[in-house]
């Protein structure tokens, strides 16, 4: 039985690593990841945790090894943020492509420059077409559910495909909260160890990552695009599997007030907790306002995200990275495609908002949700703004 | 007595009558011509042997061995990028480590092995190199150095020796061609303090396939630094390899020692050293330095020598393996 704990969300993030019995951690310190690589090393250092924790010089070397280590038949974890995915990302599309099942934790933070340690979403953004499944967390609690869930669906035969979980940085990776912690045998009883379906084995030689032609790399991407989407089936019953074992359902898009709403907020991550007490209240005030969340960002849950907003007059995007001179922020831009692609048009009005660590108020919400209806009602051309900016 | 000293105390050398058959890397690869370097990977392979992981940075000898669908390699071997080599077989070797220990597979002696060019190794691979060789990761890494971007299209690296001309290095009214000095890499990994620590030919097979296997043998980093001559990059023909390999070391300017626990030794010595001229003409793209350049090298080569000499104390070097006059 689980039991209920407080406990700092990334000490919480590596207990539930370390109960993976994961073989080998490559990592590499930056701010605000580091909290749950430090607990991995103390874990393996105490004996706790059987692993070789492998402390590189850099998270290029991270990724690298992570790949090493991966295909040569090792459950393997690593963690990053903002610069240090940023380094890594070249290594981080190979290991998509070599179909490893490394799972990371991301403690998202802010990208330089200006340098800014502080939680928004361009490092997600940033490395969105990597080719790693992608979900995102809002609470102390999805980080544990979703990393065992990571790695559930990461090793699973149909998918071999290397995993990612969103956490903010600092506003979830560096809070107590309350959080069930799952027992050993749970995380057993869930997560079966880890059968590679192929690894470097002088016994039987492969050759992994060869030069690929142009007479086959198309062939090669396509296979990639068609891995990743074919993953969301077992996404879906690992989820499935997971509120039954645990009670806890995901969603690749969840929803809040979203029945008979007028006026839809769209967000990722935690700042959708705060979005839920602005609805709420809102919604108290007697306004039809309602709020989607985006669970699942890779692969991109487009029937579910266009199942829930249909219907809406409005739609307010908050996206937490600029895609500078693009039009609007890159959610943004992915649910406009969705949306004319789905045959659906709601006014839409994009936020640039909690950029660099700013907060994001329930009354910023309330604001957002007023001047989206303002702009639609007074037949304004849909655009994006940097949320409360000074000129 | 030292780890590598301990690990070699009942290492037997190979002869040429007794090779390994084994061809890890097999024939069929798409190497130019007297390509010097694959025929360096192909020794160090048939010394290695079969049971081993073999860990390519991108380079020439990705590229010619792993044409998809075809490959030339008989070993499990995984390339990832440029610059992360040594970081992946860290990655691997842990791995083993972890699942050896754990109980998760069985195989205690395979060898971890990662290759790559003299840019691989001393310019964009060489923070993941000092970085593996740091960590103690039970590994050899061979640079298999042509001293150019050769895969490119023959740009200056850091192997790069002073006067040779690349394409961007061209000699010119302003230029000399490369205008610095070869860095000195295997100092680099003597300086980690690693167990071993070689250079060596492919014109002295035997002493490479020896380095080969002493460096597999011994825990830990060990460090091969490979001449390998490039006739596409060198400018001279293809079946001057040989040749030009033999007079890098007879003019001192490749010279072949071993660092052993942080103990060099000299593997060849050179009675009668060859003018550094000869080796220099015998390759275009030093065609252009006038005598007075060629003065420069040869005193810096002789200086170098001398440098080498000292480190290797009072000890005569051995007389050389007889199976590669």
């Amino acid at each position: 039985m689980s039991k209920r704990v407080g406990m700092e969300v990334s000490i919480a993030a590596a207990e539930v690593v370390g109960m993976t019995n994961v073989d080998v951690i490559a990592a590499y310190p930056i701010t605000p990841q580091t909290h749950i690589v430090e607990h991995l090393s103390e874990l393996v250092a105490d004996g706790q945790l059987d692993a070789e924790f492998v402390p590189v010089e850099s998270e290029h070397s991270a990724m690298s090894t992570c790949v090493g280590s991966s295909a040569a038949g090792a459950r393997t974890f690593t963690s990053t943020s903002s610069q240090g995915y940023a380094l890594m990302s070249e290594i981080c599309y190979i290991a998509a492509a070599l179909r490893l099942p490394i799972v990371m934790a991301v403690a998202n933070r802010a990208i330089s420059g200006p340098i800014n340690i502080w939680n928004d979403h361009a490092d997600m953004m940033m490395s969105r077409d990597t080719g790693w499944v992608q979900t995102v967390a809002e609470n102390g609690q999805e980080v544990i559910d979703l990393l065992l869930h990571a790695f559930r669906v990461a090793e699973d035969h149909r998918v071999l495909l290397p995993t990612i979980v969103n956490l903010d940085g600092f506003t979830l990776s560096h809070m107590i909260e309350p959080m069930f912690l799952p027992e050993q045998a749970e995380v057993d009883r869930y997560l079966p160890p880890y059968v590679p379906k192929l690894r470097l084995d002088p016994a039987k030689p492969i050759t992994m990552g060869p030069v690929g032609m142009p007479d086959v790399y198309t062939e090669a991407r396509k296979a990639q695009d068609e891995a990743l989407k074919a993953s969301k089936p077992v996404i879906l019953e690992a989820w499935k599997e997971f509120a039954d074992q645990f009670g806890r359902q995901y969603h690749p898009v969840e929803t809040y007030q979203t029945e008979g709403a007028e006026h839809l907020l769209l967000t990722m991550g935690s700042i959708s907790e705060t979005a839920m007490t602005a609805v709420d209240a809102m919604r108290a005030a007697g306004k039809k306002v309602g709020l989607a969340r985006i669970r699942l960002w890779r692969p991109f849950p487009a029937d579910e995200l266009l199942a829930a907003v249909r219907g809406a007059k409005t739609l307010s995007v908050i996206d937490r990275a600029p895609a500078f001179s693009g039009g609007c922020g890159p959610v943004c831009c992915e649910v406009k495609s969705m949306l004319f692609d789905g045959g659906c048009s709601p006014y839409v009005w994009n936020y640039l908002a909690g950029l660099g660590g700013r907060d994001v108020t329930v009354e910023d919400f309330a604001d957002m949700v007023a001047k989206t209806s303002a702009c639609a009602d007074r037949g304004e051309p849909m655009g994006y703004e940097f949320l409360n900016a000074r000129e | 007595m030292g780890i590598a000293a301990e690990a070699l105390k009942d290492f037997k050398g190979f002869s040429l009558k007794k090779l390994p058959v084994e061809e890890p890397l097999s024939p069929g690869h798409r190497a130019c011509q007297g390509c010097g370097e694959v025929l360096a990977l192909r020794l160090i392979m048939k010394a290695i042997g079969s049971n081993v992981v073999v860990c390519s940075a991108t380079g020439c000898m990705e590229i010619i061995t792993s044409p998809y669908p075809q490959t030339a390699w008989r070993v499990p071997w995984l390339h990832v990028a440029f610059e992360n080599a040594a970081a992946v077989v860290s990655g691997v070797e842990a791995a083993y480590k972890a699942m050896n220990r754990k109980g998760i597979i069985d195989s205690p002696d395979t060898v971890f092995f990662a290759y790559g060019g003299d840019g691989g190794t001393m310019d964009i691979g060489l923070q993941a190199l000092s970085g593996a060789m740091e960590r103690g990761h039970n590994f050899v890494y061979a640079c298999l150095d042509n001293e150019a971007y050769m895969n490119t299209g023959i740009q200056r690296s850091s192997g790069t020796p002073y006067g040779a001309m690349t394409t961007t290095s061209p000699p010119g009214k302003k230029s000399i061609g490369q205008s610095t000095q070869k860095k000195n890499l295997p100092a680099i990994a003597v300086a980690h303090a690693i167990p071993y620590v070689a250079t060596a030919s492919p014109a002295f097979p035997v002493d490479l396939m020896n380095k080969a296997k002493k460096a597999a043998m011994i825990p830990g980093p060990a460090y091969l630094h490979v001449y390998s001559v490039c006739p596409t990059g060198w400018r001279h023909a293809a079946d001057q390899t040989i040749q030009v390999a033999k007079l890098a070391v007879d003019s001192k300017v490749f010279p072949l020692y071993e660092v052993i626990d942080g103990e060099y030794k000299l593997s060849r010595k050179v009675a009668k050293p060859k003018p550094v001229a000869d080796y220099l003409k015998a390759q275009r793209r030093f065609r252009h330095l006038t005598e007075s350049e060629v003065a420069k090298i040869q005193a810096k080569v002789d200086a170098d020598w001398d440098t080498l000499v000292k480190r290797c104390g009072a000890e005569e070097a051995p007389a050389p393996a007889k199976e590669d006059e």
